[in-house]
């Protein structure tokens, strides 16, 4: 008994150290007084999270919805008005200028407009953080070789700001944010800038950087693309609060809230065509058909719906839009089918659905 | 032109030269700290100091809103007291050190106020103390601006400095009142003239270039 109570205090000490988040946020908010005629605004209300380490957490809003803040709370750039934020144990509101500064070496942060200095070279932007820091020059060289070789500017260390590319000067950000070989690297929007073919490479580098080194990553974005291709979890914001989390294959499969689904629909194609969604009734009509959403999830997700509705229960479908893709190495899929209207093929369609564990539901109506 | 007036002419030259330089000089070790301080103290900056921010304010104001000539005369006493004497170049160094001050601390403003808040942002996020964010961003961010704006400095000295010369303080304007205007010697006046025109013409050029080599936010190919 007594044997057995310590046995079980300490596997869940073990499991609390394992899964010591390396940010948790618990009850934080932030307001921004009312000066003269603006109202004061509530940019966090009472957000609580926890970040695993090695995590990539990703943090969806709206613009004004509070992710800036939310992020820049993590380093000390912004203080809550209330609650604790925690990087790897400690306590960010209760640190004095030089354990801010501490902590800030172990955080490193990338940004939308990269904010490079324009009069130093890539080598020199890169030693930049190490230079605030101390390190002897000969030190510093080898690891800011080593950097521009891991985001692939080795052949540009001499170059300027001015003369690189937008996804190259990323690159050097995101090499200056790891100079200092931080726990925790904070994101603000860093591919919002740039062309959908190099936020994908940058993201990709992000998503190296984090499996090389396990580095913890907080990522703010309003692009839902961007979660999808490499955040593990998700939070989405609005008005300041979360309302809605979980892992991100979750969060894309049942979307709860209304910004959740938009967020959604507009990478998944689950939204409905606008032409579609014009016709549609939501009564049958007699000689219709019905529209149905399926959804193809988790191990499921390669279930051969088509054919079994079609051979097996001699429905005739209609693909009217959809899509399969993949979201954290999982298959997902979204389609939009048409069926004959008649109630009773329209419940043995669904029973099928159901049946080969997907979901299913009727949208409504058409001629 | 007389072997003996160029002579003159050249020791006036040398002299508005030195009056120049050493007012420029001290004016830029006086106003750089000015300067960087009242563009990092108003609310929500560096070192934030909004009152004392204010009163430097506005004496820098009140001293670049008094015309030259009358600062001169203003500060004798404050110049005897430094120089020993109210007359003479060296003596002249102080009134152009004092409208040169206030003037170059507005100009490190201005060029330290256009540099990116981001920056400001991001040293902050890598852990960079104040006087870091100033030593290695704020001025080199700003060199260029800065540059401009001290040519533009230097530039207007050599107009101060002629002022100076009717209490005294020599050189070029000095010489081309008393020789070119009450002696009148045409020649004189107009080899004054152009000998400023080639000065001016020659700093202003060497000003740019020096901003445009330390101008790193430009694609040169
Ligand atoms: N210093 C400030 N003073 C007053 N209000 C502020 C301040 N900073 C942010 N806010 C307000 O707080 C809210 C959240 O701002 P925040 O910058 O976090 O939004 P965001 O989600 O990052 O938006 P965006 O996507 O546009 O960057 C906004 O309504 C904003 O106006
Ligand atoms: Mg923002």
């Amino acid at each position: 008994m007594n044997v057995l109570a310590s046995i079980e205090a300490v596997s869940a000490a073990t499991a609390a150290s394992a899964e010591a988040p390396a940010i948790r946020f618990d009850a934080v908010s932030k307001t921004y007084p009312a000066r003269g005629r603006d109202a004061q605004v509530s940019a966090l209300d009472r957000v609580s999270l926890a970040v695993a380490p090695g995590q990539i957490y990703g943090v969806i809003g709206r613009s004004g919805a509070g992710k800036s803040t939310l992020l820049r709370v993590i380093n000390g750039l912004e203080k809550p008005s209330a609650g604790r934020v925690l990087v790897d144990g400690t306590d960010v509101v209760t640190l004095d200028g030089g354990g801010l500064r501490a902590l800030r070496r172990r955080v490193g942060m990338i940004f939308q407009h990269f904010n490079l200095l324009s009069s130093r070279t890539v080598f020199d932007n890169v030693a930049f953080p190490l230079e605030l820091a101390g390190v002897r020059r000969g030190a510093m060289a080898a690891r800011v070789d080593q950097l521009l070789d891991l985001v692939g500017l080795a052949d540009k260390r001499g170059r300027y700001p001015a003369e690189l590319s937008g996804g190259e000067k990323q690159r050097v950000g995101i090499a200056r944010a790891l100079a200092t070989e931080p726990n925790v690297l904070l994101s603000d929007e860093a591919t919002s800038a740039l062309d959908p073919e190099t936020t994908r490479s940058i993201l990709d580098l992000l998503a190296r950087v984090n499996a090389l080194t396990g580095v913890t990553i907080v990522l703010i974005t309003h692009e839902m693309q961007v979660i999808k291709e490499i955040a593990d979890r998700v939070a989405v914001i609005e008005r300041g609060r979360i309302i809605e989390e979980g892992p991100v294959y979750d969060v894309f499969a049942r979307p709860r809230t209304a910004t959740a689904k938009s967020f959604v629909a507009s990478v998944t194609g689950s939204s409905v065509p606008a032409d579609l969604a014009e016709e549609l009734s939501t009564q049958p009509i007699t000689g219709g058909r019905a529209v149905l959403r399926v959804l193809l999830t988790g191990a499921q997700a390669t279930a051969p719906i088509i054919s079994r509705l079609s051979r097996g229960a001699d429905i005739d479908v209609q693909v009217l839009a959809g899509q399969v893709d993949r979201i954290g190495g999982a298959p997902f899929g979204n389609f939009l089918l048409a069926v004959p209207g008649r109630a009773e093929v329209v419940a043995a369609a669904l029973a099928l659905v159901r049946e080969l564990g997907l979901t299913g539901e009727v949208l409504g109506y058409v001629a | 032109m007389s072997p003996d007036l160029i002579g003159l002419l050249a020791n006036s030259t040398g002299q508005t030269l030195y009056m120049v330089a050493v007012s420029a000089l001290l004016g830029t070790l006086l106003g750089l700290p000015l300067g960087v301080f009242l563009a990092t103290s108003g609310h929500g900056e560096l070192f934030e100091a909004v009152a004392v921010n204010r009163v430097l304010g506005l004496v820098v104001n009140a001293t670049r809103s008094t015309p030259f000539i009358i600062l001169v005369v203003a500060i004798i006493p404050f110049t005897r007291l430094l120089a020993g004497t109210s007359i003479g170049t060296t003596a002249a160094i102080v009134p152009l050190t004092v409208a040169a001050t206030p003037f170059i601390a507005r100009i490190i403003e201005t060029a330290i106020r256009e540099v990116d808040a981001g920056l400001i942002e991001a040293s902050r996020a890598m852990g960079a103390t104040p006087l870091q964010i100033v030593a290695k961003v704020l001025l080199p961010e700003a060199l260029p601006a800065i540059a401009l704006g001290l040519t533009l400095t230097v530039v207007s000295l050599i107009g101060y400095s002629a002022m100076v010369g009717a209490v005294g303080g020599g050189g070029l304007g000095d010489l081309g009142i008393r020789y070119g205007y009450q002696r009148f010697m045409p020649a004189v006046m107009a080899a004054v003239v152009v000998v400023l025109i080639v000065l001016v013409q020659g700093l202003q050029s060497a000003g740019e270039a020096l901003a445009r080599h330390v101008n790193k936010r430009i694609r040169r190919t």
